[in-house]
Parts: structure tokens; C-alpha cells; sequence
């Protein structure tokens, strides 16, 4: 089970007022998990990666054990901590605007 | 009952009010998708419950919302805008190639007859369908792929297919228009198109007379006359009397041809409105005063309406969508500023008085009469 923690307006937008928890097959990867998260919450696809390209959007960030992930291969493992569920998989925006 | 249904898109949200025929005193709903922009809101002429809303940010990109219920409750559907085959290029802001990239959606235009039709314009510009209630989208792509597409350039606010007007008597007409690319006019459903910018003249662009490259601001029609359009350009006020194969300019005694919005009086298609901004690098007033300007002749002779709207220290800007009428006797019209206040007139712009003063900054405004 992966918990995974989305901004406030994306909370907002799948009308979930906690973090998320994910039953992910096959290994967690960056890849894995956000199909996961666009299967359960088909509002959010678009909204984390560009549908055609699936290109993570440029004012997002992926953080998992206080290591950034943004810039990583989608088929990146995640740490076994995030996989286990003991810590979470963060999706954050940027803190931008003045 | 009658009743009108006023449906603003703000920098932050969407807001809905609502009025009895008298349009005195208002409800108030909103913020919805609170601290989003609202780019533009509008109900199906087929089904007024039936309404679109375009949402989005820089953060998590575009979305679109649909009511069933009025504005009431929404759900997100699709928003999955793919151009059609490979985009290519159109010029940037220094005249080099640039590949289209889509940003988000301006305008939405819903069908004349079906709630399920709906049409969106976008940035970068192009025109997409969706005949499924806004579920699944697809590209107009004859549009963009006319022959001038490559030409086109963003105007200060971006490439952005910013007006749709679909022609009631003519169902396979419509007419859409691009800043900085111009006027288009299809009479085959989208399947062709043509430029229609015959007789703008624009003097920031390297051919004051081109085929394309005008920066339209916004186009206006009366449903009983289709072939006759009004247009607000980035300067000029134009007029075409034949579907825009050929324009005129009707600024008359305007105090500035600067502007943004136009709309049309919904009984008398001879009576149209506009708000002269300053300039292109003053986005305000003139003199600080917000005046809607009244031609009741389609033109060239205007008269400042005044009365309610503030005539000193006003230094808001109303943007291109967000002037409408609603269809009762009299008259009403509304418009929206970037102030965030909505004024409203019952009485076809003689008072004017705020129905909210303290929104975000309007970006458009719809309304829909209720019967």
C-alpha cells in the first residue's frame, strides 16, 4: 500500500480530505504509482503529468524519503520506505507567485 | 417567473448570481474551484441547467466542469486536448517557428440545439469539439491547417482562439477569431476556412492590410442578423454587413478605439456596446472614467452611459468576454472588470449598479435568461 500526499487543490479536486493509500502491482515505480493514482481518480489525469506526453508538469515536484524525485525515469524504484507504506510519496506544487 | 442567471469566471474562482426578472436584488454563489482560474463559463442555449466551465492553472493545467443542475453541483470531465496529427509550427513573439503547445481553454462555445455539442477555443489556437458533453474533445483541425496556420503569432496575451459565434440561421457557418491571427469563417462545419479580415487595417503590423496577423479582440452578432458583425480590434471599431467578407470601421466619436469588448442589444441589432480602454499600454480608462459607449446606430455615433458606474479614479480594465445581455424587456446588460465588481443594467445601459464589487478580477461573463 503506498500513501500518497497530493496538494490541497488536487485533495480538493478528488474530494478527499486525507492523504491517499494506493494498492500499486508489479513494484512501485514513478510510472506505476501515478497510473494508479489517474486509475483511482480519473479527474487527475492532466492535472500531474501532460496527457499526450506524460511529462511530469513544470511546477510540480515528486519527493519520496527527502530525496527529489522530479527529474528521475519514470521506471524508477521507489525507496522500499515509500513502497511499504511506512513513509509517503509527496506531490507538491511550487511555491511560486511572490 | 422570469429570471436571469449571471455566470462570471474570476482569477480565482467562479461565482454565480442569479436575479428575478427585476434584476434588483442578487444571489450570490461561489467561489466555485476556489482559487483557480475561471477562464470562461457558459450555459447551453438547448438546456440552461446545462452549463461548461473552463478551469485551470499553471500548476495542474486545464480542466472543464460541467452543471446539470444549473451551477449547483459540477463534475470534472474530459480535458484531454491533443492536436490533430503532428502540430508543427506557428511564428513566436520574434517571428521564429515555434511548435504549438497547448495551454488552456478560453472560450466555450455550447450548440445552439444540443446540451452534448459543445465547442472549445484554445491557446495555443486552435478549435476542438466535443458532441459527448465535453467527455472526449477533438480537434477542428481545419482551422489550423487552412493554409496560414504557420503565420499566426501570439498577441501580449497569448495565441489564444478566444471568440466562437455559431450562426442560428446558417448551421454549418461559424465564425471564430485569433489574437494576433484575425477573423475565420467556416460555412461547411469546420471542415474549411477562410480569413475574413478584408478591410482591417493595423498599423504594428509589418502589412497594415494583411490576410492575417490582425489582433482581433472580440466579435459580437445579433441572432436575427447573422451576416451582420460587429468587431472590436486591438484599435478600431469595425462593422461587416456581409459575414465579414469585408469590414468598415464605425469608431466615429469614440474617445479612444482601444478596447476590448463588444456585445450587441439583444432586440435591436442596430445597438451596440463597448468600453474604450486608454491604449494598449494603459489598461484603463479614460480619465479614470468607466464608461460604456452606446451607438444605436451600429456605429460611428456613440453616447457615454454613466450614470452608477464611477466617473473618477477608475482604473479597472473589462477584458473581451466579459460583457453580456440578457434577452429580457428591457434590455439588460452586464459587464465585469478586473476590479472584480459585475455591473448590471436593467434598462439597456441608462443606471448601472453593482451586483458585487469585491470579486477577484472578473475574466468573462455570461448570462442566461430564465423563463
Amino acid at each position: 500500500m503506498i500513501l500518497v500526499v497530493l496538494p490541497s487543490h488536487l485533495k480538493t479536486l478528488v474530494q478527499v480530505s486525507g492523504d491517499v493509500r494506493l494498492e500499486v502491482q508489479d513494484g512501485a515505480t514513478l510510472r506505476s504509482v501515478l497510473d494508479a493514482l489517474e486509475a483511482r481518480f480519473p479527474m487527475l489525469r492532466g492535472t500531474i503529468r501532460d496527457q499526450v506526453t506524460l511529462e511530469r508538469r513544470p511546477f510540480l515536484r515528486f519527493f519520496a524519503c527527502e530525496e527529489d524525485l522530479s527529474l528521475a525515469s519514470p521506471d524508477t524504484p521507489l525507496p522500499d520506505a515509500v513502497a511499504s507504506g511506512k513513509e509517503p510519496f509527496f506531490i507538491i506544487g511550487a511555491i511560486a507567485g511572490g | 417567473m422570469s429570471g436571469v442567471r449571471v455566470l462570471v469566471g474570476t482569477r480565482k474562482g467562479a461565482f454565480v448570481l442569479t436575479a428575478d426578472g427585476k434584476r434588483e436584488r442578487w444571489e450570490v454563489s461561489g467561489p466555485h474551484f476556489a482559487g483557480w482560474e475561471l477562464y470562461h463559463v457558459k450555459g447551453s442555449p438547448a438546456d440552461p441547467n446545462r452549463l461548461y466551465a473552463s478551469q485551470s492553472t499553471g500548476w495542474f493545467g486545464q480542466l472543464i466542469q460541467r452543471s446539470n443542475d444549473g451551477g449547483k453541483s459540477w463534475e470534472p470531465v474530459g480535458n484531454k486536448f491533443a492536436y490533430d496529427g503532428i502540430p508543427g509550427t506557428h511564428k513566436w513573439y520574434d517571428g521564429t517557428p515555434h511548435p504549438w503547445e497547448f495551454k488552456r481553454v478560453w472560450h466555450l462555445e455550447p450548440s445552439l440545439t444540443d446540451p452534448d455539442t459543445v465547442y472549445a477555443g484554445v491557446e495555443d489556437a486552435a478549435l476542438f469539439r466535443s458532441t459527448d458533453g465535453a467527455q472526449t474533445w477533438e480537434e477542428v483541425s481545419g482551422l489550423r491547417k487552412h493554409g496560414t496556420g504557420p503565420s499566426w503569432q501570439p498577441g501580449a496575451g497569448g495565441m489564444c482562439l478566444h471568440t466562437i459565434i455559431l450562426d442560428p440561421s446558417h448551421p454549418d457557418r461559424m465564425y471564430i477569431a485569433i489574437s494576433a491571427a484575425g477573423a475565420f469563417r467556416t460555412d461547411d462545419g469546420g471542415k474549411t476556412w477562410k480569413p475574413i479580415n478584408h478591410g482591417l487595417h493595423s498599423q504594428y503590423i509589418p502589412d497594415p492590410d494583411a490576410e492575417v496577423g490582425h489582433c482581433v479582440h472580440h466579435v459580437a452578432m445579433h441572432r436575427s442578423r447573422p451576416e451582420v458583425l460587429f468587431m472590436q480590434k486591438h484599435w478600431d471599431v469595425m462593422r461587416s454587413d456581409n459575414a465579414g467578407d469585408l469590414w468598415r470601421e464605425v469608431s466615429g466619436n469614440l474617445p479612444t478605439d482601444f478596447g476590448f469588448a463588444i456585445d450587441v442589444h439583444a432586440h435591436e441589432p442596430e445597438t451596440i456596446y463597448v468600453v474604450p480602454i486608454k491604449s494598449d499600454s494603459e489598461h484603463f480608462p479614460p480619465d479614470g472614467k468607466l464608461r460604456v459607449f452606446r451607438s444605436k446606430t451600429g456605429g460611428n455615433e456613440w453616447e457615454a452611459l454613466t450614470k452608477g458606474l464611477p466617473q473618477h479614479d477608475c482604473y479597472v480594465n473589462v477584458l473581451r468576454d466579459a460583457m453580456a445581455v440578457d434577452t429580457l424587456d428591457s434590455c439588460g446588460v452586464y459587464f465585469g472588470t478586473t476590479g472584480g465588481q459585475v455591473y448590471a443594467s436593467p434598462n439597456a445601459g441608462e443606471n448601472w449598479a453593482p451586483i458585487v464589487r469585491d470579486l477577484p478580477a472578473v475574466l468573462s461573463v455570461e448570462v442566461q435568461t430564465l423563463t
